[in-house]
């Protein structure tokens, strides 16, 4: 572009224009270059709501979380192990059925209760229990929990996720609303550990 | 025909393509590489329009909407006219796809094609593959069944491990905290907006280079590339011993093109559509999630690996090989391309297709997963290993199976391959052995000492110590013949 205006102009002016056209151009470009700046400028005045409407989704854990009510605390047996399932409370209207989630159920005594998150602490998979010889099996790589959630063995590094347990007057509620993993609790405590020790059986982590 | 003449000047005229197009299809190209061993380029290239084309129709019907999808999904597989067909064609023309893009990479490799002035062409190339690959696991999603959801689970539980910003990114992929509405939402626009369009700026400057800088010569012992001498070296091969790309090359690509196009058709209509399989709820858990063939190998990986390196592997190792592939070129951008001299190559090209053989193949049946209903579905213990039991060895056999020590380990040909099969583990262990390892557990498996009673142990541990081969001795405790035990 540069060198066609220059040719061009040179054919009209001839000699006398060389100096001219070199401050023409200079302004040209200097125009092109604030051209540059001002997009830069709304670029970035845009940019900053697009990137926050982007990142909407990541929130601390705790805003995703609340208490939930798994139901009556009869509907648990002492000393048995039983699916619940409720809906997350974050939630939109077109999730279909993807909004349940479901979890496990220990009732240890009278008011005292353990409840495990379905998703294996390997990658996620849903944990089955077998009451007949008290173990969560994992479907997917092989990975077997104790009654507590402990890690018994294959690839999974901890126990089982637990939620936070509480039970108000009749229900048994828990702190629900993300689908738990390594990153949101990892940090809790680590349950039985990686040891083999079958003796190994006391609750930790109580919520 | 000249009114034809006319219009075609009109457009070209203002089109101004004719030239450049001309020039394209009469550039001159090796002899020798007018061989059926280049027809994998274009054959992905053919892939990739019939998966916009496919895709473009099935997007007419299908609901993006987690509520709604997997009911879309049966609609076209059972109501819509030929509905069937189109999804079977796009499912059948991703695997296809998957696999021609790694043969044209494996072939690429090995007839050092990314070297010297081709680096860049196979640094596009390798941001296609894993676009390819991205396009296979967004479009599981898309199928929003019992499988797809669970692959999210796992991807979710992957990023997970990255160190400090693992549950933001978490938050990113799900569009929430659950796998739910928003997840679909935004696979749907990597699957159909962001990593299409990418993938086709990405094949125009990759092919635009292979037409600009010309194929590929057939590699030959002794004939290296060097920076210096190359682009004159290969100007005048072209020129004595070479033929015009159309038609001389690019004929055999169009046959190809056409035979792959009727292979995904007739694999579409023998083997119909895939999925969807059982409904998004991920409060039924009776299901076995199991990945999409070609992340098989992933799947056996993940679960072979001891559980202290899984999060190091899980998040080097891609990087890792990434890079390798991105930096190759760079690397060994001179030197000789024939496969006759380059030993290495051929070496680690082998490995890798081996492994990923054996390991997309133990992906195929899972020997590490339980068989979560081995105990209560499958075939009773065969009667040859009760005829002669005593009551206890008989209670010790309902023992065996009520507590699911069938899901792990079979007996008579049938339960989990997850542990090693018992039909005769009395030669390898003997009876306090065997109460050891039922009690603590080790290796792999679980310790049932809480979980069963002494006498279940005791009964179970004489059932197992009669499984040996008539003809075979159990095993003994050497220690214990010499006190006379
Ligand atoms: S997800 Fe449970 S063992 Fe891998």
């Amino acid at each position: 572009m540069n060198e066609a205006g220059h040719e061009h102009s040179s054919e009209n002016h001839s000699v006398v224009g060389s100096e001219q056209d070199r401050l023409t151009i200079s302004r040209r470009w200097l125009l092109l270059k604030m051209g540059i700046a001002l997009n830069a400028v709304v670029g970035v005045a845009i940019t900053i709501p697009v990137v926050k409407y982007l990142f909407a989704a990541v929130k601390p854990d705790e805003e995703y979380k609340s208490w939930v009510s798994l139901g009556p605390v009869a509907n648990f047996p002492v000393g048995e192990t039983r699916l619940a399932k409720f809906t997350n409370p974050v939630r939109r209207s077109w999730d279909g059925e993807t909004d349940g989630v479901a979890c496990w159920v220990r009732r240890v005594a009278e008011r005292e209760f353990q409840v495990f998150a379905i998703n294996c602490a390997h990658l996620g998979c849903p944990v089955r229990w077998f009451p007949q010889s008290q173990l969560f099996m994992c479907p997917c790589h092989g990975g077997v929990y104790y009654a507590d959630g402990s890690r018994a063995s294959g690839p999974p590094e901890r126990g089982l996720f637990p939620y936070e347990v509480r039970v108000v007057g009749d229900s048994v509620q828990i702190k629900a609303g993300e689908m738990p993993t390594l990153s949101n609790s990892a940090s809790l405590v680590q349950l039985g550990g990686v040891k083999t020790d079958a003796s190994k059986g006391d609750s930790p982590c109580r919520g | 025909m000249s009114r034809m003449k006319r219009v075609y000047s009109w457009l070209d005229h203002r089109l101004q393509l004719g030239k450049p197009l001309l020039e394209m299809a009469e550039h001159p190209i090796p002899n020798r590489t007018a061989s059926w061993w280049y027809v994998f380029g274009s054959a992905a290239f053919t892939l990739l329009m019939l998966q916009i084309v496919t895709g473009i129709l099935l997007a007419l019907v299908y609901v993006p909407s987690a509520g709604e999808a997997w009911n879309s999904l049966n609609f076209l597989n059972h109501q819509l006219t030929l509905g069937w067909f189109l999804r079977a064609m796009h499912g059948w023309g991703s695997n296809f796809m998957v696999a021609v893009v790694l043969i044209h990479m494996a072939q690429v490799f090995l007839f050092g094609a990314y070297k010297y002035p081709r680096e860049l062409t196979w640094t596009l190339g390798v941001f296609l593959l894993l676009m390819t690959l991205g396009m296979a696991f967004t479009g599981q999603v898309m199928r929003f069944d019992q499988d797809a959801y669970w692959g999210l689970g796992i991807g979710a539980s992957i990023l997970s491990r990255v160190p400090v910003v693992g549950g933001s990114l978490v938050h990113m992929m799900l569009g929430g905290p659950i796998i739910a509405g928003a997840t679909l939402s935004r696979f749907f626009t990597l699957h159909v907006f962001v990593i299409p369009g990418l993938m086709l700026a990405f094949t125009f400057l990759h092919v635009w280079m292979v037409l600009k800088l010309g194929i590929n010569e057939w590699p030959m012992p002794g004939r290296v590339v060097r920076r210096s001498t190359y682009m004159a070296e290969y100007h005048e091969l072209t020129e004595k011993d070479g033929r015009s790309f159309v038609p001389g090359g690019v004929w055999k690509d169009a046959v190809f093109s056409a035979a792959i196009i009727a292979a995904v058709a007739v694999c579409a209509v023998v083997f119909g559509p895939f999925g969807p399989g059982g409904q998004p709820d991920p409060t039924i858990i009776q299901t076995v999630p199991k990945p999409d063939f070609f992340f098989l190998w992933l799947y056996a990986v993940l679960s072979y690996l001891p559980p202290n390196l899984e999060t190091p592997f899980l998040l080097i190792a891609p990087v890792l090989g990434i890079a390798a592939l991105l930096g190759l070129p760079f690397y060994a951008s001179e030197g000789e391309k024939s496969w006759h001299r380059r030993p290495i190559a051929i070496l680690a090209l082998t490995t890798i297709a081996v492994s990923w053989g054996v390991l997309t193949h133990l992906g195929t049946y899972t020997p590490w997963s339980p068989h979560m209903d081995a105990w209560s579905g499958g075939p009773a213990i065969p009667a040859r290993f009760l005829r002669t039991a005593s009551p206890v060895e008989r209670e010790g056999a309902v023992v065996f199976q009520a507590k699911q020590c069938r899901n792990c380990h079979s007996i008579g040909g049938y339960g989990g391959q997850r542990g090693p099969a018992l039909d005769d583990v009395a030669t390898r262990l003997t009876g306090d052995q065997l109460i050891r390892q039922v009690l603590q557990g080790g290796g792999n498996m679980p310790a049932y000492g809480k979980n069963l009673s002494p006498a279940e142990v005791t009964a179970l541990v004489s059932f197992l110590q009669t499984l040996h081969p008539a003809n075979e001795p159990s095993a003994a405790d050497a220690a214990q013949s010499v006190t006379g035990h």
